[in-house]
């Protein structure tokens, strides 16, 4: 049986510039942690408006500043968002992410705080954000056939019935998604560290293996020239080893099980970097779940899946994360976070194309714009990636 | 019948415990995925859900198998059934 995914669509919006959402949010987004009252009290005015709060924005330079506004214009660009209104303590930054956002032909409005104060700022964005809100709603929802859903892929909590069973469910659906000619992420590059070796080997081309190569050894120099012990501390987590983790190689290779057994890897993103064709995109980026997550949702992802182990409970403010695990104790202590279930692959009770399906499914229906369970939660975790110290 | 350990590959060193309330002396069922083979054997330690069972005898310094990859090494000898995890493997890496 299964899904035929070459008939099947999913219901969302078509974006003005093609790309199809699942959601429909209208965002407030604070260029700088200075900006984070304002957008808040939009968002609490305007019924329907979402903020987005986060630490940084300022003072920042280079390499660290590209990756900050590549980052906020990919949040505001991203297919789920309706519309965005961006605030930030002055006017030229706010107006480089505004421009870049209006890039997608979505509609997009800064304001700025200086010269205003808040209130004043406030009260000009919450009339604006009336209006966008009253837009998206309007807006009416198309089919689309299944190869244009962007689909990511990230783990958290991980322990080893992540690598036994809820990352090669993941593993599944992504082959199924590949052959079918979707659009596909995962990431994660520390976490790689002792089955490097077996995603080099999936690259399509030597060039995209030596692209990730490079992008792996230069990560391997950051935790040489960084690290006080064996990263014992850090990489495994104390709830990795409290899973049953032992090692990073170990992780690693549980972690790799999420690429299937089929799928290339067709190219290397560097972070919040959008993809430029269909096929499985590796993203150099940070192993820690928000942070990574929220790489995805800025480089264009419309769903997220990500297995759990010990039972990770995060969420985004516009990318909707699928949660599944295969730990028992998880499922038992842990199920209104839980949105798919395959504990049951531990037991020979179900079969990893049952599970592959059974997650193919729930991504299918979170298009549809069935809450995922941390939607529910509410969380919304939006951690932005720093490269180094603010000047 | 419970499954209550797998082992992904038949040359691995190791097994994990998939069900919770492992104790000692119990004679543990396990599936090697991989070859969808079954087999008995006797835990030797109280294992928690998750962590790992050796299912063969391993000498100080050996290479630990999983996945059929390394994925690191012992740093004390460690019985056959025995409870094998940061106390008794490391990381070759880093």
């Amino acid at each position: 049986m299964g899904m035929n995914l070459k008939n099947a669509t999913f219901e969302g919006w078509r974006r003005e510039n093609g790309r199809m959402g699942v959601r429909n949010h209208v965002v407030i987004l604070p260029l700088d942690d200075l900006s984070n009252a304002a957008c808040e009290a939009v968002a609490h005015n305007i019924k329907g408006a979402l903020a987005i709060p986060h630490a940084y924005g300022r003072l920042q330079f280079g390499a660290d500043l590209d990756l900050h506004f590549r980052t906020l214009i990919g949040t505001g660009s991203n297919p789920n968002v309706a519309g965005v209104i961006v605030i930030g303590i002055e006017p030229q930054w706010t107006g480089r992410v505004v421009e870049g956002i209006a890039k997608t032909g979505k509609p997009v409005e800064g304001f700025a705080i200086e010269q205003n104060g808040d209130i004043n700022t406030i009260a000009n964005a919450s009339r604006a954000a009336y209006k966008m809100v009253k837009h998206a709603s309007r807006l009416k929802k198309t089919r689309a056939p299944i190869s244009e859903l962007w689909v990511s892929t990230k783990c958290g909590e991980s322990d080893t019935t992540s690598g036994l069973a809820s990352c090669p469910t993941v593993g599944n659906s992504f082959d199924k998604l590949w052959e079918n000619g979707n659009t596909l992420v995962f990431g994660e590059t520390t976490e790689l560290t002792g089955g490097e070796h077996l995603v080099a080997e999936r690259c399509k081309t030597p060039e995209i293996r030596d692209q990730f190569q490079a992008m792996f050894d230069r990560y391997q120099r950051v935790i040489e020239a960084n690290k006080t012990s064996d990263l014992s501390d850090s990489q495994p987590t104390k709830g990795n080893i409290e899973g049953g983790l032992t090692t990073i190689e170990e992780k690693a290779l549980g972690n790799i099980q999420k690429i299937g057994k089929k799928c290339t890897v067709d190219g290397v993103l560097d972070k919040a970097e959008e993809p430029t064709h269909s096929g499985l995109w590796f993203m150099d980026s940070s192993s820690a779940a928000a942070e990574m997550v929220t790489l995805c949702a800025a480089s264009g992802f419309a769903v997220h899946t990500f297995p759990t182990g010990q039972g990770n409970v995060i969420g985004n403010p516009i990318l909707p994360v699928i949660k599944l695990t295969a730990n028992p104790r998880t499922q038992r202590t842990m199920s209104e976070h839980i949105d798919v279930d395959v504990t049951g692959l531990l037991q020979k009770r179900m079969n990893m194309d049952d599970a592959g399906e059974a997650l193919l499914d729930c991504i299918v229906r979170t298009a549809d714009g069935e809450l995922t369970a941390a939607e529910l939660l509410g969380h919304r975790e939006f951690s932005l990636t720093r490269l180094y110290e603010s000047a | 019948m419970t499954v209550h350990f797998c082992v992904h590959d038949e040359g691995d060193s190791v097994g994990v415990v998939v069900v919770e309330g492992i104790k000692a002396g119990q004679t543990l069922n396990g599936w090697i995925m991989d070859q969808d083979r079954m087999i008995e054997f006797p835990a030797k330690s109280d294992i928690p859900i998750g962590h790992k069972v050796a299912i063969k005898a391993i000498a100080n310094g050996d290479t630990i198998i999983k996945y059929g990859v390394d994925i690191g090494r012992a740093v004390a000898d460690i019985g056959a059934g025995e409870h094998l995890h940061v106390h008794n493997v490391k990381t070759k890496r880093w």
